[in-house]
């Protein structure tokens, strides 16, 4: 991965991002690259700007200044709308599902299918039937074995509505799928489905921003990690290379200046 | 995690399931041994209904009574229903079409809306049923077979001839507190005291009964709608003191708007220079008189109207003939200070004879 | 990288396909349905005058006026909202339908428009209020409420208006099934209901309308412009309450100044009778039907048994606190 790393264009770039809040800067000059193929985690301590760049990414908020180029292309979001046409999907730490409906019906939340012909235009009836089948078709792609599309969200265990959230970015994503704290609710058994689920959408070949807080976790899946400090960048790391503890500890701050292989 | 849930939650769901079917099904009983109590009609039992404008109000408390001992005195089968709230018209034709199915053959009502009840009332009628207005007359007044009630012009009159005399040589500062706006009770009691209290010149025209709206009186310096209603009263009452403090003749259009009068002016120091008349003779009213709160109050009769309602009912069903006109349920003066020349009851007879 | 049976064995074992449609959702619509029947059966073995084709058609009629305000409720209830102004604004509606035409001379047909014009104001300015200025539903249409009931009284000046044109009152007229009597208005409210029903079911509107009651961040989230959806179900309550405006003139034949005072509370007490839960997300259009039809019935059968009217009022009340403990129940079993 690393030795062509110099040749390939970043899916999803940022430079210089800078982000200011009255007098405190969140983002101060901060760059980011995601290359095709890949699991990135982004690491950092409270305050560091991690959710302000995330949130630049994913068109939650608008940068002062910088740019953020998707396959090289110059982008400017107004909203988490623009992003997702943009083809970047999130995956919200709330899930954002909606439990009284059903998995079809979440799946395709905003994004509805309408039935061909007038049924569809005139009277704009839904073609449920196409949308569970697809439904199920998005989560069969990622291995999630739950059964029924019919069922309301709120009947399924924490695990397995973050295997339906993930399945819809997964499936209306084009270029990125981010990930912020998907186990941060979820029990050990569950976190490792979750993190199997993961690899399953780089497989599929979306890659992935994962924001998380769990350093084993981070270690087990990410191909790269980015480690945010003060608005900045400070490096990116490869889990093999490096031990979780520097990573931590660069995180922090205690290990300044010192030269770890930089992968990219 | 997931394996001990689906049996649990699966015997879970059955419990609502049966525990809600149960629980409606004793919410359905719980009316149902209501109804018990009272056997299902025979088939050619004689069915009254009796529909008052509220359930609460204690006139129409003792009008029911009345009416259930006539019913019972008769053998007949008494069914009763109210609106909500006093103009309550939605709920007076429901209960009216309710009455017509059941069998009801004829019907009895104080018509809260007199004007929006006409329609209900003639298909009722139309079915063959017979229709009394009771204490109320609906607009037009022939629109019910028959009227039993009382001439609330006349018992605004007594009370109006009474004052006169009471309030002597002294210049009259009228406050009036009525009833509801445009309801026509409210308007011909109130006429009804302005004509018996006589004109303000001699020779000058006084109201007469037809009169729509109230007449204008230069006397009168204030006039508030309190909707009978004895906190508003009241607070009519502060307000009339408010803009004129030598009032010295408050005319209310029922009992408990006599009580919220009656506070007010004690509040202010002022019951004892105030003259209060009224109407209805209630109980707790007569009461009033007889502690010195009201000087006189116009009594009428609503046990009787609920009498002569039902025994007219009956006549029809046992003979087809049909009342006709307006009967009137009669008015007695009640006050322990008589004054010359103007008849009068005093409150013994009153509380023998009231209501509520 | 491959571990189908790890990732599967997690998420399948859990749910068996068909049969975990929530069982609280079965309740929601059994239970209606369930005591609409019980009260039926009751009341037919108490009074054979009850299961009459006169005496059923009579029940409808009695309830279209809540019936189609209803509709109208249970949209704004789903959303999480409360709508407490639909009684004054119907109230007004018909009287501006009324007075235009029968003391202004305005054709019936400009003027039941703009009655209904009124209503779905009304409508408009509770939907904006509540989202461009996040005021909380239930303070809102309690403003509106005292706002409408007090035009209603200027604007008549507490006369009730008769004489109304009968094209005006059509609704009320009738049409014979056999031997029956059936209001057009009777046909109106229940073409309304299956029309709604369907919107509710088969159209993206009638899905965010419940993503919106249930997660409004998530709908937000998932593209759904929120505040346009709650402005146009406020305003299209508004249109229902008109529609229920010309039912009541169509029922009584007049303008009543003082109609639909207490309908505010009989709405919602349909609407929660009907299954659907107050903290939104949650129930059927068919449920408030059904909830408007006990309602109706009980008051008709127990009236026909002679039992004094107060007890259909108790009742009432035990079958809304039923119907929402068995709500609370259900949703606990379930999450």
């Amino acid at each position: 991965m690393s030795e062509t790393a110099a040749d390939r264009t970043p899916v999803l770039e940022a430079r210089g991002l800078v982000k200011r809040y009255g007098n405190v800067t969140a983002l101060d000059g901060a760059d980011f690259a995601l290359y095709p193929d890949e699991i990135l985690a982004v690491i950092g301590d409270n305050g560091a700007g991690k959710s302000t760049l995330i949130k630049a990414l994913s068109g939650a908020l608008t940068p002062d200044e910088g740019e953020i180029l998707l396959d090289g292309k110059p982008v400017k979001f107004h909203g988490p709308l623009d992003a997702r046409r943009a083809g970047i999907e999130t995956v919200y730490q709330d899930l954002a599902l909606s439990p009284a409906l059903d998995i079809a019906e979440n799946i395709f939340l905003g994004r509805e299918l309408r039935r061909r012909g007038p049924l569809g235009s005139v009277v704009r009836m839904l073609d449920k039937r196409r949308m569970r089948e697809d439904a199920a078709q998005y989560m069969r792609d990622l291995k999630i074995g739950i059964r029924s599309m019919r069922q309301p969200v709120e009947t399924l265990s924490g695990g397995q509505r973050q295997g339906v959230a993930v399945a819809r970015s997964a499936a209306f994503a084009r270029h990125v799928v981010i990930m912020d704290e998907p186990t941060a609710a979820l029990g050990v058994r569950e976190s490792g489905m979750v993190l199997d689920l993961i690899r399953q959408v780089r497989d599929r070949g979306l890659p992935v921003i994962l924001i998380s807080h769990n350093m084993p976790q981070v270690f087990s899946v990410a191909d790269r990690v980015h480690i945010q400090r003060l608005g900045r960048r400070i490096a990116v790391v490869e889990p093999r290379s490096v031990a979780m503890a520097d990573a931590v500890a660069i995180m922090t701050g205690a290990m300044e200046g010192v030269r770890v292989p930089l992968a990219h | 995690m997931s394996r001990g849930r689906p049996t649990g939650r699966r015997r879970a769901f059955g419990l609502a399931w049966r525990w809600s079917a149960v629980l409606l099904a004793v919410a359905m009983l719980a009316p149902a041994l209501v109804g018990l109590a009272q056997p299902a009609a025979a088939q050619d039992e004689i069915i009254v209904g009796l529909i008052t404008k509220t359930e609460t109000n204690p006139f129409f408390v003792k009008m029911k009574e009345g009416a259930q001992k006539a019913a019972d005195a008769a053998g007949v089968k008494l069914l009763t229903g109210a609106g909500a709230f006093d103009a309550d018209n939605a709920g007076q034709t429901t209960a009216l079409e309710n009455m017509v199915t059941a069998g009801a053959k004829g019907i009895l009502i104080t018509p809260g809306d007199t004007k929006a009840i006409v329609p209900a009332i003639q298909k009722a009628r139309a079915a063959g049923v017979l229709v009394i207005a009771l204490d109320t007359p609906t607009e037009p007044m022939d629109a019910t077979d028959a009227l039993f009630a009382t001439d609330n012009f006349k018992a605004g009159r007594l009370i109006g001839e009474y004052a006169k005399v009471a309030m002597g040589d002294k210049a009259p500062v009228i406050a009036t507190i009525d009833g509801s706006t445009g309801v026509s009770v409210s308007v011909l009691r109130h006429n009804g005291f302005l004509a018996g209290f006589g004109p303000a010149e001699a020779g000058g025209a006084t109201p007469v009964a037809t009169d729509s709206q109230f007449v204008p009186d230069s006397r009168v310096v204030c006039s508030q709608d309190a909707d009978g209603d004895q906190a508003k009263s009241q607070t009519a009452m502060e307000n009339c003191l408010q803009k004129n403090g030598d009032i010295n003749l408050v005319y209310t259009i029922n009992e408990p708007a006599a009580r919220g009068a009656y506070t007010a002016l004690k509040a202010a120091g002022k019951e004892k220079d105030v003259l209060i008349v009224s109407i209805d003779g209630g109980c707790t009213g007569v009461q009033a008189v007889k502690d010195g709160e009201i000087a006189a109050t116009a009594q009428q009769y609503p046990l009787k109207m609920a009498e002569l309602g039902v025994d007219a009912v009956v006549k029809y069903a046992k003979t087809g003939e049909k009342p006709s006109g307006y009967t009137d349920t009669g008015v007695n003066l009640i006050t322990d200070k008589p004054m010359q020349g103007i008849e009068s009851k005093d409150t013994t007879f009153g509380l023998a004879n009231c209501w509520g | 990288m491959d571990s189908p049976s790890a990732a599967s064995a997690g998420y399948g074992e859990a749910h068996v396909a068909r049969g975990s449609i929530s069982a609280g959702e079965v309740i929601a619509s059994i239970g209606p349905l369930l005591a609409l029947l019980v009260a039926g059966a009751f009341f037919a073995s108490r009074s054979d005058r009850f299961l009459t084709g006169q005496n059923l058609s009579l029940v409808v009629q009695q309830s279209i006026v809540i019936g189609v305000m209803s509709i109208g409720q249970t949209l704004i209830i789903l959303t999480a909202g409360i709508d407490l102004s639909c009684g004054a604004v119907m109230a007004l509606s018909q009287i501006v339908m009324t007075r235009l035409a029968v003391v202004n001379g305005v054709h019936p047909v400009p003027a039941i428009l703009l009655g209904m014009a009124a209503a779905v104001g009304f409508g408009l300015l509770n939907g904006v209020l509540s989202t461009r200025f996040g005021l909380p539903p239930f303070i809102v249409t309690l403003g509106t409420l005292n706002i409408a009931f007090a035009m209603t009284i200027i604007y008549s000046r507490q006369q009730t208006i008769t004489n109304v044109p009968s094209s005006m009152t059509w609704l009320g007229n009738t049409f014979k099934v056999g031997t029956t009597a059936i209001t057009y208005g009777s046909v109106l409210m229940f073409v309304l209901y299956v029309l709604m029903w369907f919107v509710m079911r088969e159209t993206a509107f009638g899905r965010h309308v419940y993503a919106v009651g249930d997660n409004p961040e998530a709908a937000r989230l998932s593209g759904i412009s929120t505040n346009q959806l709650l402005i146009f179900v406020y305003s299209l309550a508004g249109l229902f309450y008109g529609i229920a405006a010309l039912q009541s003139v169509g029922r009584t034949g007049v303008g009543d100044p003082n109609a639909g005072q207490t309908d505010n509370l009989a709405s919602i007490t349909a609407v929660v009778l009907g299954g659907t839960s107050l903290f939104g997300g949650r129930g059927k259009i068919m449920g408030t039907l059904l909830g408007v039809l006990i309602v109706g019935v009980f008051r008709n059968g127990l009236q026909l048994i002679g039992v004094e009217s107060v007890y259909q009022v108790l009742v009432t009340g035990i079958l809304v606190i039923l119907a929402v403990v068995v709500d609370q129940y259900a949703r606990r079993k379930q999450a």
